[in-house]
């Protein structure tokens, strides 16, 4: 595999804190601790080339023991490389450590994934809320609310045929 | 065909005295018939409610019979806000202060499911009907309406406006209904 010695790089400096690798049919995905995910995509950026983050958004899975997680996917310009990151955390302290000083554009990102799902980025500039509105309380993408608004008072089922 | 004969109205008269060179009717009544005739409606068209809104203003089905064909994109000189799409809870305070600029008096027309009650957007970012924060007059359902149903329902506020008592706006329950909504009163 293309993959394969750069996989055994990261086992070898991060060996304890990689939860789990796999290789799938088209880029590998590593799960890692939540303490060292910064220290891994610093290692990416910085010494293997993975220097364009493409994309950064959050997930919920509620049956999970750490419920919360965040996904990263990284781009290596130089050899055409990608690569998946995961890591995960408890709801009760979903705390992961922001990465906007190894890549600016992770700022809105961050701020999508708090507002949705209610991660807390530690040494974020500005984690503030960026589509929904300021007074929301609540984390809406979680999945732990009924599909529909259940204080609704204007929609009667009787009328939708439930 | 001969035009000589042909005799043109362009409005009904409302309910009044005539005779030889004069016309009495109520003050009302004569506010109304101008009012009515020739409301500036302003276009607050967010979504596919708004395309079908063009078509009513378009030649074919021509808004402009009903003396509506001067719009107004300012809200200091509209008469009737049209709220025609979605509005996304983030528009909502948009909407309200747009309806704050309006000079009395004012009308509103939802049109649409969205406009009405939030429609299919049944979810945590869309304000599930402007009515939760202005007063709403007329209500137009479809998803989207007709341009038909567009124009009967601006006939409705035709209809409200040619015969709103001119004390109206200036009745406590008014005030109390805009206190409701949490809109400042225009002093």
């Amino acid at each position: 595999m293309e993959y394969s010695k750069l996989i055994e790089e990261l086992k070898l400096k991060f060996e304890k804190q990689i939860v789990s690798v796999e290789e799938g049919a088209d880029v590998p995905t590593l799960t890692v601790a939540s303490d060292v995910i910064k220290a891994v995509i610093d290692f990416l950026k910085n010494k293997q080339n993975f220097i364009f983050l493409t994309d950064l958004c959050g997930i919920h899975y509620p049956e999970q023991e750490k419920e919360l997680g965040v996904i990263y996917h990284l781009h290596n310009l130089v050899e055409n490389k990608r690569i998946r990151l995961k890591t995960f955390v408890t709801k009760e302290n979903p705390q992961i450590d922001s990465i906007v000083s190894l890549f600016s554009g992770a700022n809105w990102m961050e701020r999508e994934t708090f507002d949705f799902y209610g991660i807390i980025f530690v040494g974020h500039p500005n984690l503030i809320r960026i589509l929904n509105v300021e007074y929301m309380d609540y984390y809406p993408m979680r999945k732990e609310y009924p599909l529909e608004d259940a204080t609704r008072s204007d929609k009667d089922d009787r009328f939708f045929g439930r | 065909m001969d035009t000589k004969d042909k005799t043109y109205t362009v409005v009904d008269a409302p309910e009044g005295y005539a005779g030889q060179g004069f016309f009495a009717t109520t003050l009302d009544k004569a506010v109304g018939l101008a009012r009515k005739n020739s409301l500036w409606p302003l276009p607050f068209a967010t979504s596919c409610c708004g395309i079908e809104f063009m078509a009513t203003m378009g030649a074919h089905y021509d808004l402009g019979r009903f003396g509506a064909e001067r719009l107004s994109f300012s809200p200091r000189q509209a008469d009737l806000l049209m709220v025609m799409g979605t509005i996304a809870k983030k528009m909502a305070p948009v909407v309200q202060q747009i309806y704050e600029q309006m000079a009395e008096p004012r009308w509103v027309i939802a049109v649409g499911a969205c406009a009405s009650s939030g429609g299919i957007f049944d979810t945590y970012s869309v304000l599930q009907g402007i009515d939760k924060v202005v007063p709403v007059d007329v209500y137009v359902p479809g998803c989207p309406p007709r341009p038909e149903q567009i124009i009967d329902g601006f006939m409705k506020i035709q209809e409200l406006v040619g015969n709103e008592p001119l004390r109206r706006r200036y009745s406590p329950e008014y005030k109390e209904m805009l206190e409701s909504y949490g809109i400042k009163i225009d002093k």
